[in-house]
């Protein structure tokens, strides 16, 4: 037990030493949130009059997607966080040091999930001033936002794994954003997924993004009777299959992570 | 005496490439041995294997009498790490770097703030200290680096390259820095590429190339080893240094090394200032013209060209992975 204790303890000195590098470096915090915004209002006003959406207006049904991209590219943190660590010789200090082999992973994806919070506060004030609303109660609004969240964490343990591999947050980012920008654009978040063409209407069912959209839409109560019907089980039960992914990237990304960051040196 | 660190046979390959080739190492508590060796040499290797960041592939190594592997975690308690590149987080004070050090070594917060003061006292860094490193100079990273791995008071001590891109200003303020830690009875293992480096602060050298170590003493002891004294001269002209070289070789007692564009000759020989003078005799029958000669005893620049056939700043293949 006290080895949780511990273990504990030291992800949370990890998290607060990234956190006082948000407030050095407010920069980093006001870009991760600008984009977001940028995309609100470009996909509000340049797509939202092309974008016809049965029943609602096409703001409503956007925001849920945004938050899920915007997530989604924020759990990417985690990564380019640990190549440039790597790169600065930070984690062999830290491998040489007598603390829990995860400190440096929990306190990397829990001051990430941090970022993410307040990135999705300004993004929900931004979707508010252009016309978002929420139609739920109170809760389930709260729990569409700790679903995003959620998701988002599960995440960033996948791109540990790969932040910790590339070694280089330039390499990482780029290799992050050929991956990010399909599962993001493939998926329900701008569109219904009900209108893209063949193979690319069956990726965009499975897509956890898409899940998580579903989900958030749902919970948000953006959603509309006149929608079509989702055709595959993995959009009509979007928060338990959020749930599902969620329990699957943990289960196999944070071991996969605490074994690649005990192979992880420097050069 | 027992012996802080015991390394038998160590090998570690990454994939075709050996760094480590069966290499072996004994440094008796309280003492300073100095690993020598060019870039690629396997110091870092060897560093990382005794430091637990890295597994070898064959052989035995305890430190402190720990294993490092099976008890690699209780290991890291007893050592102190500055590596290559200062290892600090550039966008937290000094002092919040050397408390987080502290509380990862589990100190406990009032412990690790008292020692993160002491320390930035001891390694001139007290006006510095509530500044983000950002702004710190190479020195005073390299202070703070090694700061960090005296927190925990290590028995321990490891240093690779602690100089390695300095200033010689900042060197010079390192080395001293160095001395005074281990006059404290500290065991240190000190990587460098640097001669004068290893013949100043350490008490014994392991000359290290491929992986192995090739030679084992003593700065004198090594000196001795490659024997003899050296002649050393400049000439005016490329002309004359052919001709020099031709005069010279019948005092030469090994190989004569020539730099051809500085005109300088390097002429090992034994015999002492006699063998001086008859050597500018010969030079100045021939009529070439030295612009300055002089005998000095072997560096260990001589000992490592001598033993390894290349010299020591020779940049070799970067190491692998």
């Amino acid at each position: 037990m006290s080895t949780i204790v511990q273990a504990l303890g030291d992800g949370a000195v990890v998290a607060k030493r990234n956190l006082i590098k948000i407030k050095r470096v407010p920069d980093l915090l006001v870009f991760s949130t600008l984009s977001p915004i940028m995309f609100v209002l470009l996909f509000a006003y340049v797509f939202g009059g092309s974008i016809q959406i049965p029943g609602m207006d096409y703001r409503e049904f956007l925001m849920a997607g945004i938050f899920a991209q915007t997530v989604v590219f924020g759990a990417t943190i985690t990564g380019s966080g640990l190549a440039e660590d790597i790169q600065k010789g930070v984690i062999d200090r830290f491998r040489s040091l007598p603390m829990a082999r995860s400190a440096v992973l929990v306190g990397r994806t829990t001051s990430d999930l941090l970022n993410n919070v307040i990135v999705i506060i300004v993004m929900s004030l931004t979707g508010l001033l252009v016309g978002w609303r929420i139609h739920s109660s109170f809760f389930e609004a709260l729990a569409g936002f700790a679903l995003l969240l959620l998701f988002a964490y599960a995440l960033s343990w996948g791109m540990a794994i790969v932040g910790l591999m590339v070694r280089s947050p330039e390499v990482f980012n780029n290799a992050s954003f050929i991956a990010i920008f399909p599962l993001t654009f493939i998926a329900n978040t701008f569109v219904q997924e009900s209108n893209l063409p063949g193979p690319l209407k069956v990726f965009a069912e499975w897509n956890p993004v898409s899940a998580v959209t579903a989900a958030a839409r749902e919970l948000f109560g953006n959603t509309n009777p006149e929608f079509p019907k989702a055709d595959v089980w993995s959009l009509q039960h979007p928060v338990l299959t959020t749930l599902i992914w969620v329990v699957v990237f943990l289960v196999v990304f944070v071991p996969l992570a605490i074994r690649q960051y005990r192979k992880a040196v420097s050069r | 005496m027992a012996d802080a660190i015991v390394a038998e046979g160590l090998v570690k390959r990454y994939g075709s490439v050996v760094a480590l080739n069966g290499l072996d190492l004994v440094v008796p508590e309280g003492t300073i041995m100095g690993l020598l060796g060019p870039n690629g040499a396997g110091k870092t290797t060897t560093v990382r294997v005794l430091t637990t960041l890295l597994e070898h592939d064959e052989g035995k190594a305890t430190v402190a009498g720990l294993d490092v592997v099976a008890d690699a975690k209780e290991l890291r308690r007893q050592i102190g790490l500055s590596g290559q590149y200062a290892a600090v987080d550039e966008n937290l004070t000094g002092f919040e770097n050397l408390d987080m050090v502290g509380r990862l070594y589990h100190l406990g917060k009032k412990r690790s703030r008292e020692r993160a003061r002491e320390l930035l006292e001891r390694f001139d860094l007290v006006e510095a200290a509530d500044r983000p490193v950002k702004g710190y100079s190479g020195g005073m990273r390299r202070r703070l680096d090694l700061a960090g791995a005296l927190v925990a008071t290590p028995r321990v001590l490891f240093l690779d390259e602690p100089t390695t891109g300095l200033d010689p200003r900042s060197r010079l303020g390192m080395w001293d820095v160095i001395e005074e830690l281990v006059a404290g009875g500290t065991t240190l293992l000190l990587t460098t590429q640097y001669l004068e480096e290893a013949d100043r602060l350490a008490d014994k050298i392991a000359v290290i190339d491929h992986g192995h170590v090739i030679a084992l003493g003593t700065a004198d002891e090594l000196k001795a080893q490659v024997g003899g004294e050296r002649l050393e001269l400049s000439v005016g002209t490329e002309g004359d240094v052919a001709r020099a070289r031709e005069v010279l070789g019948g005092l030469a007692i090994g190989e004569i090394v020539v730099d051809e564009r500085g005109h300088r000759l390097t002429v090992p020989v034994s015999g002492g200032s006699e063998v001086l003078v008859d050597g500018i005799r010969r030079l100045d029958a021939e009529a070439i013209k030295v612009l300055d000669v002089g005998l000095r005893r072997p560096t260990l620049d001589d000992v490592f060209l001598t033993l390894t056939g290349h010299a020591a700043e020779e940049k070799q293949e970067e190491q692998g992975e």
